[in-house]
C-alpha cells in the first residue's frame, strides 16, 4: 500500500512524536513530588522537602516574595513555588477561596463589613480559612515623575488629592499649581485590585478606593515605571523599591503633609517622618497550609531571612521588635 | 467605419509614450520601495533583537531557571514547556486535522452541509487567537476541570491551529491528480483503500509540512496561553497535568514588561531562541517536503 | 472525489461496513470545526448575557467611559472599540499601499528569481511571533523611530507604535491574497490591453487592478479583521489607559489588551469585572467574525468568477 520508505519515515515521525511527548512529561519533572495539590495534604515527614506552594497578591511585596521563593527553591529543589501579583485585593479573594497558600499584602486585610460587601476577613472566615498576619517590611509609597521634569520639586498632600481625587478636573500641570507648564499631565497608577491603590486613596483622598479613573492603570508596577520613564509629563505612584531599582529612569518627589517637604528614604521611612505614605507590608499565610512541612519551612525561611531580601529589593527593614513579634505569631500558629 | 480623414485621426491621438513610460517607471520604483521598506523593517527588527540579546545567550542561559537577577536567569522551564506543548499539539492535531481534511476533500458530496463545514473551517482560521484562549478557559480549564495546566493550554492551541492544518491538508489532497484516484478505482479499490493507499502517500509531504508549520505557529502563541493560566514565576520544569508552567513567548512577555535594560536583554535573548526554533521547524518542514516527495512523479 | 464512469459498476453494491465506519469517523473529525464554532458562540453568548443582565447593553455599546475597577464603575465599550479601530486603521494605512505594491510587483513584474527572494521574506514576516513585534514596538519603534519625530508629545505607550507593527504583521496577508487575486485575472484581458498598445503600468492600472478589485477588497477586509484581533503586538506597546481619544500619540487600550489585563489580574471568576471580559470578547468576536465571513465570501466569489 504505502511506499515502504515513506511508511517507515511516517511511522518513525509519528512514534517519535508520541514517545518524545511521553518521555519529556515524565522525565522533565524535578525531584519526585507528592502531586501538586494546592489543598493541604498530609505528607510523609521525609526530607528532602517536596510539594507545591502558591503565592499571590501585592505587586509591591512581590519582589520580596520572588526573591525568597527563588532562594528557597535553590535550597530545596523538590519544592515548586509559583508566585504571581494579581494585587492585594485579588490575592485575598484567592486566599479566601483556598486557591493560594499565602497572600502578599501592601495593606492590612479588611475587617469591616460594609452593606452589600463582606469584608475579606469575613469571607475567609465563612470559607473556613484562617490566616496569620505577619508584618515583614516597611515601604514609603513614593510619588514619581520623569527625570526631565524640572518644575516639580515638592507636592503637598492637598495637591496630590487635587490631582487624584474622584471627579478631578486636573488636566495640565498648570491646573495643579499656578506657574507650572500648561502641558497635559499623564497619570500612571495601580488599579483597584492593588493594596497600594487602596492605601494611597485612603490617606490622600480620604477614602479607600476613591479615585479618578482616567489614567493608565496597571497591577504591574514595572509597566508604570516604563510609562513614567518615557513621558516627560508623567506622574505616578508605587512602592519605594521600584524607585530604588530604577533610579536612573525616575525622579522622586518629596511630599509635604504640613510639616515640610520630606522625600522617602531609608531614614525617613524608618523613623516615620515620611508621612502619610509610610506603611507596613505584610504576608498572610493560611494556617491550614502551614500544616504542610514544606510551606511551614518556607514561611520560617521567609521571616529568618527577610531583612536581607528587603535590603536587596529596596524596602526598609521593620524594627527588630516588630520582626520578633511576627516570628512569635508564626511560632504560635505552627503549634 | 467613420469617414474621418487620416489627418484628423492623427491629431487626436498623441501617444505621449515618454510620459507613459515614465509613470510606469515611477510605479515600478514605488513597488520596489515598498519591498525595500519591508526588507528594512525586517532587518531593523532582527538587528535590534540580536544586538540586544546575543550577549546574553550562553549555555547557562539555556539550562538555567528564571531568576530575579537577569545575569542568573535562564529559560529552561520555558523551553521545556514550549517543546512539550509543541509535541502534544502536533500529536493531537495530526490525526484529527488529517482525518477532517480527508473527509472534506475525498468523501464529502457537494451539498449544503458539507459546504457549510468548509466555509466554517475557513472562518475559524480567522478568529483571533485570544478568543480561542477564552474558549479554552471556559471548556478545558473550567468545564472539564483540567485547571491551569499545560494540558489545558495544549488543547486550547490544538483548537487554534486545527483549522489551519485542515486547510493545508485539504490543499495537499487537492493537489493530487485525479488520475491516481481513478487508477486505484480501476484496480478495484474501495474508497478508503484508494485514499490511504494512493492519495495520502502522495499528499504526505504537503500534509507533514503543514503540520510542522502549524506547530511552529503554536509555539509562537502567547495570548491564548495567558488566558488559560500560563503566567507566574516558574522555576521548575513543567508536568503536563500538574499546575504551573510557562512557555518561551510568555517568558519574553514577562521580562519585556520590566523596565531594566538587562531584562530587555534577556527577553531579546529568549526571542532569539524562539526564532531559532522557528527556523529549525521551517527547515524540517522543507526537508520533509523535499525528502518525501522524491517518489512522487506526476 | 471524482467517480469515473467505468468504476461505477464496482460501487453499485453497498459499501463494506468498515468503509462506513471509516467514513463516519472521518466525518466526526470534520465536525470538530463546527463544534468549535458552536462552542465559542455558546460560551461567549451565555457569559455575555450574564454580564448584560447586570449592565444595560445600551450603556455598554453607547457609553464613552470605561472604568472597570475604579468606582464609579462605568461600562461604555466605545473607548476600547475606538482604541482597537485606531490601531487597526493605522496598520491598514501602512499595510494596504505596501502590500498592494508588493503584490502587483510579484504578480506582474517579478522574475522567478526575484519571486524566490521576496516570497520567503514575506513569509518570514508573517511567521514572526506577535510577542516579538510587541517587543520591537516597545524597544525600537517608540524610542528610536518615533521619539525623535514627535519629541515630548509622545509617551512610551502610544497607539502609533502598535499600529505600525500591526501593519507590518498584516502586510504579508494583503500581499499574498492580493497577489492571488491579481493572478486570477485571465491572461486574455492583459494581452488584449497590450495588444492595444498599453504600457505595463497602464495594463495594471486600467485592466488588472479593476478586475481584481473584489479580491483586493477581500484581502483588506481579512487583514482588518486580523489587525483588530491582534493581542500581543499591542499589549506591550499601546498601554492600559482606556481613554477615548483619536490621537495616535496617546496611550489607549484595545479590546484585546483589556481582556489580557483582566486575565493577568486573575480577577475572581464570578465578579462583574470578569464577566465584562466576555462581553468585550463577544463584541470582538462578532466584529471579526463578521468581517471574516464577508471577506471569505468575496474570495470564494472571485475564485469562481474566472474559473
Amino acid at each position: 500500500m504505502f511506499h515502504p520508505r515513506q511508511a517507515r519515515i511516517g511511522a518513525l515521525l509519528a512514534t517519535a512524536l508520541i514517545v518524545a511527548g511521553a518521555c519529556t512529561t515524565s522525565g522533565a519533572t524535578s525531584k519526585p513530588t507528592d502531586g501538586a495539590s494546592l489543598t493541604p495534604a498530609p505528607t510523609a515527614a521525609a526530607s528532602p522537602l517536596g510539594g507545591a506552594i502558591a503565592i499571590d497578591g501585592s505587586s509591591t511585596v512581590y519582589p520580596i516574595s520572588e526573591a525568597v521563593a527563588e532562594e528557597f527553591q535553590n535550597a530545596n529543589p523538590g519544592v515548586k513555588v509559583t508566585a504571581a501579583f494579581s494585587g492585594t485585593g485579588g490575592g485575598f479573594k484567592k486566599l479566601c477561596a483556598g486557591e493560594t497558600d499565602m497572600n502578599d499584602a501592601s495593606r492590612p486585610i479588611k475587617t469591616e463589613d460594609k452593606p452589600g460587601a463582606k469584608s475579606e476577613a469575613t469571607l475567609c472566615k465563612e470559607a473556613g480559612i484562617e490566616y496569620v498576619e505577619l508584618e515583614v517590611a516597611l515601604d514609603g509609597l513614593s510619588v514619581l515623575v520623569n527625570p526631565q521634569n524640572s518644575w516639580v520639586d515638592c507636592l503637598t498632600t492637598a495637591e496630590l488629592k487635587k490631582i487624584w481625587d474622584t471627579g478631578s478636573t486636573v488636566a495640565t500641570w498648570a491646573d495643579v499649581r499656578a506657574g507650572w507648564p500648561a502641558d497635559p499631565i499623564k497619570l500612571f497608577g495601580p488599579g483597584a485590585d492593588s493594596g497600594t491603590f487602596d492605601y494611597f486613596t485612603e490617606v490622600i483622598n480620604g477614602k479607600a478606593k476613591q479615585s479618578r479613573s482616567d489614567y493608565t492603570q496597571s497591577e504591574d508596577d514595572n509597566a508604570l515605571v516604563i510609562g513614567i520613564a518615557g513621558d516627560k509629563n508623567a506622574l505616578g505612584y508605587f512602592g519605594f523599591a521600584y524607585f530604588e531599582e530604577n533610579q536612573d529612569k525616575l525622579k522622586l518627589v518629596p511630599v509635604d503633609s504640613g510639616t515640610g517637604c520630606v522625600a522617602p528614604s531609608n531614614q525617613t521611612i524608618a523613623d516615620g517622618t515620611y508621612q502619610p505614605l509610610s506603611r507596613p507590608l505584610f504576608i498572610y499565610p493560611s494556617t491550614r497550609a502551614l500544616e504542610r512541612p514544606e510551606f511551614a519551612a518556607f514561611v520560617q525561611y521567609y521571616l529568618e531571612n527577610v531583612n536581607g531580601f528587603v535590603d536587596e529589593v529596596g524596602y526598609i527593614e521593620i524594627p527588630a521588635d516588630r520582626l520578633q513579634a511576627s516570628k512569635d505569631a508564626l511560632g504560635s500558629a505552627l503549634q | 467605419m467613420s469617414a474621418t480623414s487620416p489627418a484628423i485621426a492623427q491629431t487626436r491621438f498623441e501617444p505621449r509614450l515618454m510620459r507613459r513610460k515614465l509613470s510606469g517607471t515611477v510605479f515600478l520604483g514605488l513597488c520596489l520601495a515598498a519591498i525595500g521598506v519591508l526588507l528594512i523593517a525586517l532587518l531593523m527588527l532582527l538587528v535590534d533583537v540580536f544586538g540586544r540579546g546575543w550577549p546574553w545567550l550562553d549555555g547557562a542561559f539555556l539550562t538555567g531557571a528564571p531568576s530575579r537577577r537577569p545575569a542568573a536567569a535562564g529559560i529552561l522551564p520555558a523551553l521545556v514547556g514550549s517543546l512539550e506543548i509543541g509535541l502534544i499539539v502536533g500529536a493531537l492535531t495530526f490525526p484529527i486535522g488529517v482525518a477532517a481534511a480527508i473527509y472534506l476533500q475525498e468523501y464529502a458530496r457537494d451539498d449544503l452541509v458539507n459546504r457549510l463545514l468548509r466555509t466554517n473551517i475557513s472562518n475559524l482560521a480567522g478568529v483571533p487567537s485570544i478568543i480561542y484562549g477564552i474558549f479554552g478557559l471556559a471548556l478545558f480549564v473550567r468545564a472539564l476541570s483540567l485547571g491551569y495546566t499545560l494540558l489545558a493550554g495544549a488543547l486550547t492551541l490544538v483548537l487554534l491551529i486545527l483549522p489551519i492544518v485542515i486547510l493545508a491538508s485539504m490543499e495537499a489532497l487537492r493537489a493530487v491528480p485525479d488520475s491516481l484516484r481513478e487508477g486505484a478505482y480501476a484496480l478495484g479499490a474501495t474508497r478508503w483503500q484508494m485514499v490511504s493507499g494512493t492519495v495520502l502517500p502522495a499528499a504526505a509531504p504537503g500534509i507533514m509540512t503543514g503540520i510542522i508549520l502549524a506547530m511552529a505557529r503554536a509555539i509562537g502563541e502567547t495570548a491564548p496561553l495567558i488566558l488559560v493560566g500560563a503566567v507566574t514565576f516558574v522555576t521548575f520544569l513543567p508536568n503536563p497535568v500538574d499546575g504551573g508552567y510557562t512557555v518561551l513567548p510568555i517568558q519574553v512577555f514577562q521580562w519585556a514588561s520590566r523596565p531594566q535594560a538587562d531584562f530587555q536583554g534577556i527577553a531579546a535573548a529568549t526571542i532569539i531562541v524562539i526564532l531559532l526554533v522557528m527556523v529549525v521547524l521551517n527547515a524540517l518542514a522543507l526537508f520533509v517536503r523535499v525528502r518525501l516527495s522524491r517518489h512522487i512523479q506526476w | 472525489m471524482t467517480m469515473p464512469a467505468g468504476a461505477a459498476g464496482l460501487l453499485t453494491r453497498p459499501p463494506r461496513r468498515s468503509e462506513r465506519v471509516i467514513e463516519a469517523s472521518l466525518f466526526l473529525a470534520a465536525t470538530v470545526g463546527v463544534l468549535t464554532t458552536v462552542g465559542i458562540v455558546i460560551v461567549l453568548t451565555f457569559e455575555a448575557l450574564e454580564f448584560f443582565r447586570l449592565v444595560s447593553p445600551v450603556a455598554f455599546f453607547t457609553g464613552t467611559v470605561w472604568s472597570a475597577s475604579i468606582e464609579p464603575l462605568q461600562w461604555g465599550v466605545i473607548p476600547l472599540a475606538v482604541g482597537t479601530l485606531m490601531v487597526a486603521l493605522i496598520g491598514l494605512v501602512v499595510a494596504v499601499p505596501v502590500g498592494l505594491l508588493a503584490a502587483v510587483y510579484l504578480a506582474e513584474y517579478a522574475s522567478p528569481r526575484t519571486r524566490n527572494l521576496v516570497k520567503p521574506m514575506l513569509e518570514t514576516i508573517a511567521g514572526i511571533p506577535t510577542i516579538v513585534l510587541g517587543f520591537f514596538a516597545l524597544n525600537f519603534v517608540t524610542p528610536v523611530l518615533l521619539k525623535p519625530l514627535f519629541g515630548s508629545g509622545l509617551g512610551t505607550f502610544n497607539a502609533l507604535a502598535g499600529g505600525l507593527v500591526v501593519g507590518l504583521l498584516i502586510t504579508p496577508l494583503i500581499a499574498s491574497l492580493s497577489e492571488d487575486a491579481l493572478r486570477a485575472v485571465p491572461r486574455g484581458l492583459r494581452e488584449g490591453a497590450f495588444a492595444m498598445g498599453a504600457t505595463r503600468w497602464e495594463v495594471v492600472r486600467k485592466v488588472v487592478l479593476p478586475a481584481a478589485l473584489s479580491g483586493v477588497m477581500a484581502s483588506i477586509i481579512l487583514a482588518m479583521s486580523r489587525a483588530m484581533g491582534e493581542t500581543m503586538a499591542v499589549v506591550l506597546a499601546v498601554g492600559t489607559n482606556p481613554q477615548l481619544t483619536f490621537d495616535p500619540l496617546e496611550s489607549v487600550q484595545t479590546m484585546t489588551a483589556f481582556i489580557v489585563q483582566i486575565s493577568l489580574g486573575d480577577t475572581p471568576q464570578d465578579s462583574l469585572q470578569f464577566k465584562s471580559l466576555f462581553a468585550v470578547a463577544a463584541t470582538l468576536f462578532a466584529l471579526t467574525f463578521g468581517l471574516n465571513v464577508l471577506g471569505n465570501r468575496i474570495v470564494a466569489r472571485y475564485r469562481n468568477a474566472y474559473s
